[in-house]
């Protein structure tokens, strides 16, 4: 008996076809990887499994019987848990509340304390039931969400990029348990977009592109190369290796002994931080979430006060935040808005000394212009900025940062939420820049892009700095962002 | 007159005044805690009163009482309609309601009683004495002798307690009102559970309107409700989104306003506008001292898309 | 796109006032009044003749017409400001006060100083919730709400005390002297404050529209977050500075009312003017020159309702219940159309081209 078969799929998301006509089989006591670029349907399917999401025709069959699948709550009761991409647990409330909400069960103290230690006990994970959920760190989230997950009964388990924005060693913890999860009987979909880790963990391997199946087999059929050629449905753009740093240039950010409070909530994120960036070199941040790499990014950046200590940043500076549709763009506003709202105070349209006017015409040409440079997909510069796809927003945001011509540049995780090809244009971008003379900071989540584009990397660990020899290995870099216990991170998620 | 006649009588007025506060402000903390500011409460509570006044003269008291309970509930259930159900903005639309209960109260009112309508009498509700209890000095009379609205009240806020914190319904609306989109990766049908607990507040809110008129006032006039459904949203603020605060808040309010009586009773003369702004602005410094420490629940106002 | 969102917005419009009218019109009848009578009063009272028009429909129309100017203003950045009812009636106290000081000045010099000191007091009522949001974080709905209250019985206390007429019967004040009079249009009993709203409606436009500052606030309003982040705008600045400004309308239109219309501070001088101005100002989804003809709009309504009371027995108080109705239906529309990733009361966008 099949646990899990997907018929015939298909999604439409308004005039997105999301899905199409994509058939999925899992195979009782697997680990199934479920590969392809962001963008491709690999969530969209599993939330279609899980009941989040309905399908605009085909069939969901559950242990071989075709169900209708209206809520979760539906698809717990089949035996179907999901543990989802971003935590869905709510901050405010304790982990055992968190557990309760999600297994439908009962807030009574004593009763719920017995239960939740139950289920810590069968799937041999702990953690502190009363703890807020807030207060947890990054690999902790991702415990409580395993652990909802698993609360009641569940055979087939979806885990949606459970590893993204985990340490390589934490990963592998995850790794273990969801291994051991398929040894005692269950199914499990690991969604994700890193090739490596799916190879190496899963027994089966499906890669969706664009909405439709590429590829389906044994994992010990097919090798890392086939499978990206299925991802993205092509060969790769040459990526050209990262120029040797020409002797970079002035220091551009110097910090000396700088404490910055956290963002948000109290305390200290980054003690202590001792570093510097200069022009023409490309240093990259490589931390798990919440550790401080937040803050020193917002302080290079100006954003964050420093609490004590010393830092000397030379403008201009440029600044890609790290959600570009709450932080880097006004989503219902023009294009041409949006690059005025980066630009009022050096771009040529405006005009006036002490109440200084908007030229719209001129702001107007300025917008086609920059567009046209930066290669922004966009039918004009009037469209709202929501109509644009992520990468052509991010386009849009690197472009606007670039275009105040900035001796620093910050880039927060850049490349997230980007297709293969949008995530090489902006790291192109990030490298011609450097290239061009700005002192580049660049974080990202993914260790791996930030060993291959940055010129130095630094490591934020429970908010201290600490630099990265030259030549060391991965491994390495993954232990040292691991070293100090891992802070609180703050209540809304640093996401 | 004694100090200890002086004090209870003090206290005794203050309990009667906090009444209608504490029962808006309990219904408005349920909606709260599911992350809904409901600004129609003042509507609902004038909508409250005008049908209690309507059906205790048709009906008596407990007449009153029901139809208050469904008027509130009425105002309430239009705002759910329109901000949860719709996803309109949640401070426009009460703002909204109010206006209309302003024009709908008035106008029935003013229909069913004429232009004048001056010195309507309603029979009120008489004190009810706890056996035992109220015999307690100062205390016994202040809390345990009051009319029925009173109980009610006191009752509501340790069943409120109970709700959102001992049954799956509460622990429910608490992730509702703190992370929308975590509630529904939960399961939990968002809209509903905010439109439940919306309604029972406008419910609540109602009941203040009748104690208002039923038990304190004895008449109806235009806009009598004065603010108060916009007080209990500071009481809520005040006693930090938890019932027994709030019930303190309420109280502490009800003492405020109740020193008009004290200085009336110690014969000081003083201008009866500044009394009548003393419980206002006495709100504001109270939310000025409160609410930089304090955390609303986190999705409070949201729509139901947005991540909490 | 942009001849398909005129169309939407115009059928909004249309729909939102037409379902207003049309309650009223059922609650007349289930009332068991004489629906198409009472309606003709409303008309007749409105724009019956040229004297309605002017003096009973575009004389209420100044007040709304500034209020909803500075409600939209305040809304372009987010903020709501629900006191605009207590900003108008000190805008009026201190009008009042300064003329029945200022009998003896020439005209323009005493109608400056009313207008001044009006507009000063309404945004001196704005600095107490202003520094409540922005230090305290208390959302500006309930301050200026509360603030209303107080205001009124300041009111009170004024005209029942300081301000008291002289013979210190009636709860008002004495009349202010001819020379603190608006000036009014021969044969009608409207005056100039109704130039001073139209010149406003265009200068708020030009704000809004096409300076910094402007775009900034818009900026707030549509995401605080990425205006700070983004725009390295200071968000509790601009939208203090918005807020104020907004105080200052509202006290504006309460000198104006003093020195055009009853030349003499009484309670109850608005018949609800703060909250009518939100249902001129959504209305006319928050564009200036738009705000105009909603602000007629409702002038009329309210003059019909005057007119309906006299002549059809229908008590005005009725006239809520449209408005009421007519912010519903346009947030509602909101809603639907944030949906389709437009709004409605939302800013005018002069780059969308």
């Amino acid at each position: 008996m099949l646990p899990l078969t997907l018929r015939g799929i298909h999604k439409h998301f308004g005039a997105v076809h999301a899905v199409r006509g994509v058939d999925f089989t899992l195979g009782p006591g697997e680990v199934h990887a479920l590969l392809g670029e962001n963008g491709a349907g690999k969530s969209t399917l599993m939330h279609i499994a899980f009941g989040l999401v309905r399908a605009d025709r085909g069939d969901v069959v559950v242990d071989g019987v075709a169900r209708a699948l209206r809520s979760p709550r539906e698809a717990r009761r089949l035996g179907v848990g999901m543990v989802h991409q971003h935590f869905t647990s709510v901050p405010a409330l304790s982990v055992a509340e968190n557990i309760a909400l999600a297994a439908g069960w009962s807030p009574k103290t004593r009763l719920l304390a017995k239960r939740v230690d139950g289920v810590f006990r069968r799937v041999g994970l702990a953690l502190d039931p009363d703890a807020p959920a807030w207060t947890l760190p990054v690999a902790l989230k991702q415990r409580l969400e395993i652990v909802k997950a698993l609360a009641t009964d569940v055979r087939i388990l979806l885990l949606d990029e459970p590893t993204a924005v985990l340490a390589p060693a934490e990963a592998d913890e995850l790794l273990r348990v969801v291994r051991r999860f398929t040894e005692q009987g269950g199914t499990a979909v690991l969604i994700t977009h890193k090739l490596r880790e799916a190879l190496a963990t899963a027994d089966t391997v499906t890669v969706l592109r664009r909405g439709q199946v590429t590829f389906s087999g044994p994992t010990a059929e097919i090798d890392a190369d086939s499978v990206l050629r299925y991802m993205i449905g092509g060969r790769l753009p040459e990526s050209r290796p990262a120029p040797p740093a020409a002797a970079p240039g002035a220091v551009r950010i110097q910090a000396e002994a700088l404490d910055v409070a956290r963002d948000g909530r109290g305390g200290t994120a980054l003690r202590q931080a001792t570093f510097s960036v200069r022009a023409g070199e490309i240093v990259g941040i490589a931390a798990v979430e919440g550790n401080g790499q937040r803050e020193l990014m917002r302080a290079a950046a100006g954003l964050l006060p420093p609490l004590r200590g010393r830092l000397d940043v030379t403008g201009p500076v440029g600044f890609v935040p790290e959600d570009r549709t709450t932080e880097g763009l006004i989503p219902e506003f023009s294009l041409t808005e949006n690059l005025v709202l980066g630009l009022d105070r050096v771009a040529p349209w405006v005009r006036g000394r002490r109440f200084r006017r908007i030229d719209w015409n001129a702001a107007r040409e300025g917008a086609a212009d920059i567009l046209r440079n930066f290669e922004v997909d966009a039918p004009g510069p009037g469209v709202p900025a929501a109509s644009l796809s992520g990468g052509n927003q991010q386009r849009l945001v690197i472009a606007r940062a670039l275009e105040q011509e900035p001796t620093v540049l910050v880039a927060e995780n850049p490349t997230r939420g980007l297709d293969i090809r949008a995530a090489q244009a902006v790291e192109a971008r990030l490298r011609a820049a450097a290239h061009e003379g700005a002192a580049v900071l660049v974080y990202s989540s993914d260790l791996d892009e930030i060993l291959q584009i940055a010129n130095r990397v630094l490591v934020v660990a429970g908010g201290t700095v600490t630099e990265v020899p030259p030549h060391a290995r991965r491994e390495e870099v993954g232990a040292m962002m691991l070293n100090v216990h891992a802070e609180r991170a703050d209540p809304s998620g640093s996401r | 007159m004694d100090i200890t006649t002086l004090v209870a009588g003090f206290l005794a007025a203050a309990v009667r005044v906090a009444t209608p506060l504490l029962l808006a402000a309990t219904g408005e903390t349920l909606g709260e805690r599911a992350g809904v500011i409901n600004l129609g409460i003042e509507g609902a509570m004038l909508g409250g009163a005008l049908a209690a006044a309507l059906g205790a003269l048709h009906g008596g008291p407990w007449v009153g009482v029901l139809a208050a309970a469904l008027a509130g509930a009425a105002v309430a259930a239009i705002f759910a309609i329109v901000a949860v159900g719709a996803g309109a903005d949640q401070i426009i639309t009460g703002t909204a309601l109010t206006l209309g209960a302003f024009g709908l109260t008035g106008a029935l009112y003013r229909q069913s009683f004429g232009a004048a309508g001056a010195g309507l009498s309603i029979p009120t509700m008489g004190v009810i004495e706890v056996p035992g209890l109220h015999a307690i000095p100062i205390i016994g009379q202040a809390f345990f002798a009051q009319p029925a609205p009173t109980y009610i009240a006191m009752a509501a806020v340790p069943a409120l307690w109970w709700l959102l914190f001992r049954t799956r319904w509460g622990l429910a609306v608490r992730a509702v009102g703190e992370s929308p989109s975590a509630a529904r990766a939960a399961g939990v049908r968002v809209r509903t559970t905010r439109s439940i607990a919306t309604v029972v507040g406008g419910l609540l809110a109602g009941l203040g309107g009748a104690s208002l008129v039923l038990a304190q006032v004895g008449t109806f006039a235009e806009k009598m409700t004065a603010g108060r459904g916009f007080v209990a949203i500071a009481i809520v603020v005040l006693g930090r989104w938890h019932p027994v605060g709030v019930a303190i808040a309420a109280l502490l309010f009800g003492t405020a306003s109740a020193l008009q009586f004290v200085f009336q009773a110690m014969g000081l003369v003083v201008p009866y506008q500044l009394f009548l702004m003393l419980p206002y602005v006495l709100t504001l410094l109270a939310l000025a001292g409160v609410v930089g420490r304090v955390r609303a629940p986190a999705g409070l106002g949201r729509g139901t898309e947005e991540t909490g | 796109m942009t001849l398909t969102r005129l169309h939407w917005s115009a059928l909004v419009v249309a729909s939102a006032f037409s379902a207003g009218i049309a309650i009223l019109a059922l609650g007349l009848w289930a009332s068991g009044y004489d629906a198409p009578q009472a309606l003709t009063a409303l008309w007749n009272g409105a724009f019956g003749s040229w004297y309605a028009f002017t003096s009973a429909t575009l004389l209420r129309a100044v007040p709304l017409i500034i209020i909803g100017l500075g409600f939209a203003l305040a809304l372009q950045g987010g903020a709501l400001n629900i006191g605009a009812e207590g900003q108008f009636y000190v805008g009026a106290i201190a009008a009042t006060w300064v003329g029945l000081e200022v009998g003896h000045w020439p005209l323009v010099p005493a109608i400056g100083a009313i207008v001044s000191v009006a507009t000063i007091a309404g945004a001196l009522w704005m600095v107490v919730p202003v520094w409540l949001k922005l230090r305290f974080g208390v959302i500006e709905v309930i301050s200026t709400l509360l603030l209303n209250f107080v205001a009124e019985a300041l009111v009170s206390l004024m005209v029942q005390g300081p301000l008291q007429e002289s013979t210190g019967v009636f709860p008002q004040s004495n009349l202010i002297p001819l020379s603190a009079r608006l000036p009014i249009l021969p044969g009608t009993r409207l005056h100039l404050g109704f130039l001073f709203a139209l010149a406003l409606s265009v200068v708020v436009w030009y704000v809004v529209t096409r300076t910094v500052w402007g775009f900034r606030l818009r900026a707030v309003g549509a995401s605080p977050r990425a205006a700070e982040i983004s725009g390295r705008i200071k968000s509790g600045r601009v939208l203090g500075t918005a807020l104020l400004w907004s105080g200052a309308l509202a006290g504006l239109a309460g000198g104006l009312e003093v020195s055009g219309v009853s030349y003499a501070l009484y309670q109850n001088l608005s018949p609800g003017y703060g909250f009518t101005g939100i249902a001129v100002a959504l209305l006319a989804r928050l564009r200036p020159i738009g705000i105009v003809f909603t602000g007629i709009l409702f002038g009329a309504l309210e003059a019909g309702a005057g007119a309906m009371q006299r002549d059809a027995g229908i008590p005005s108080v009725a006239v809520y219940v449209v408005e009421a109705v007519v912010i519903l239906v346009i947030v509602l529309a909101d809603s639907r159309l944030r949906h389709l990733g437009r709004s409605t009361v939302s800013r005018p966008s002069p780059a969308a081209a």
